[in-house]
């Protein structure tokens, strides 16, 4: 009855995701919080696209190439929103607000 | 195979309901518990693509570490949400409308030109090693030297996220040997020329007090 999951399945969800995302930056360019978990949903997208290649279509010689690549991207991924997370503490430290149209000291 | 269809809408659903919410809710903690549940149904999803050693690291790390890491700075912070969300159904017209194109677009392309339904089934000895022994021998072989660089990577992040918040405790004293070295004489002894005192012979202090007995 329902059809058949392919890859076109999981490609769209990927695309639906980072289209999610993309709209949450339109709609949150002021909470710089809410700008980096939107960061975070679209490189879970981007796994999602990484992972069903690796599944539908391996590479003959690499089979699991497409899971190695999304180990690395879990790796900087982490790494950059810890520095990302970091930054925020200290600017909230010295500025008392994360609100982006207030971070205008550096004019030019 | 039924079921596999089945669940993969059922997480989908889940994961697009998830991330609807992350960028709609009102207050950051939300947001951020439902990109929790985002990432658990996204683990799920992958559990149905036969990656199962990347949706448990996706729950351990980026649940466990990352979000954690999330819900504690929301929470340290006292922000007042509700400025920050000024124009927010202002800009909701052109966002949607730059998503649901994004989406269409990528649909058209995607379902009609990766139409491919059936996986490649695995032969039995892969089956046998599973799925993190085979992620492991590639990346212990084929990719150690990117592998080494990842661990560099993860390093630096922990230094630089530690040193950019360092605050020292403004009482702790401690002596600085460079400086200690660096004493010249000229910064420890001063010679100053002073005027010499003279003292009164002590023979007329009795004198003086015979005098003020008898009076």
């Amino acid at each position: 009855m329902i059809t058949t999951v392919g890859l076109g399945h999981y490609l769209s969800l990927g695309a639906v995701l980072f289209a999610l995302s993309v709209i949450g930056i339109f709609l949150n360019r002021k909470n710089l919080i809410v700008l980096l978990m939107c960061i975070e949903l679209m490189l879970l997208a981007v796994n999602l696209n990484f992972v069903a290649f690796s599944h539908y279509l391996p590479v003959v010689a690499d089979k699991m190439a497409g899971q190695v690549f999304v180990f690395f991207i879990l790796t900087v991924a982490a790494a950059e929103s810890a520095i990302g997370l970091a930054i925020l503490v200290v600017l909230f430290r010295n500025r008392s607000t994360i609100n982006v149209d207030e971070l205008d000291t550096l004019k030019g | 195979m039924q079921t596999i269809n089945a669940l993969f809408y059922v997480f989908s659903a889940v994961l697009l309901f998830a991330s609807f919410r992350v960028i709609t809710a009102r207050s950051p903690v939300y947001a951020a518990l439902y990109l929790v549940l985002a990432f658990f149904s996204a683990a799920c999803v992958w559990i149905l693509l036969q990656a199962e050693f990347l949706a448990i690291s996706l729950v351990l790390v980026y649940v466990g570490a990352v979000m954690v890491l999330f819900l504690f700075v929301v929470m340290m912070l006292d922000v007042d949400t509700n400025a920050l969300r000024e124009g927010f159904w202002k800009h909701f017209p052109v966002a949607f409308l730059v998503g649901v194109l994004i989406v269409l677009e990528m649909a058209l392309v995607l379902m009609p030109g990766f139409d491919v339904r059936s996986a490649p089934v695995a032969d039995a000895a892969a089956v046998k090693l599973g799925n993190t022994k085979l992620l492991g021998i590639e990346i212990y072989s084929k990719y150690l030297y990117p592998l080494q660089i990842a661990a560099v990577l993860l390093l630096v992040a922990i230094i630089a996220a530690i040193a950019l918040t360092l605050r020292r405790r403004k009482d702790s004293k401690y002596t600085d040997p460079s400086q200690q070295v660096k004493a010249t004489k000229a910064d420890r002894v001063r010679l100053i020329k002073m005027a010499p005192t003279i003292e009164v012979p002590a023979q007329a202090e009795p004198a003086a007090a015979a005098a003020g007995e008898k009076k």
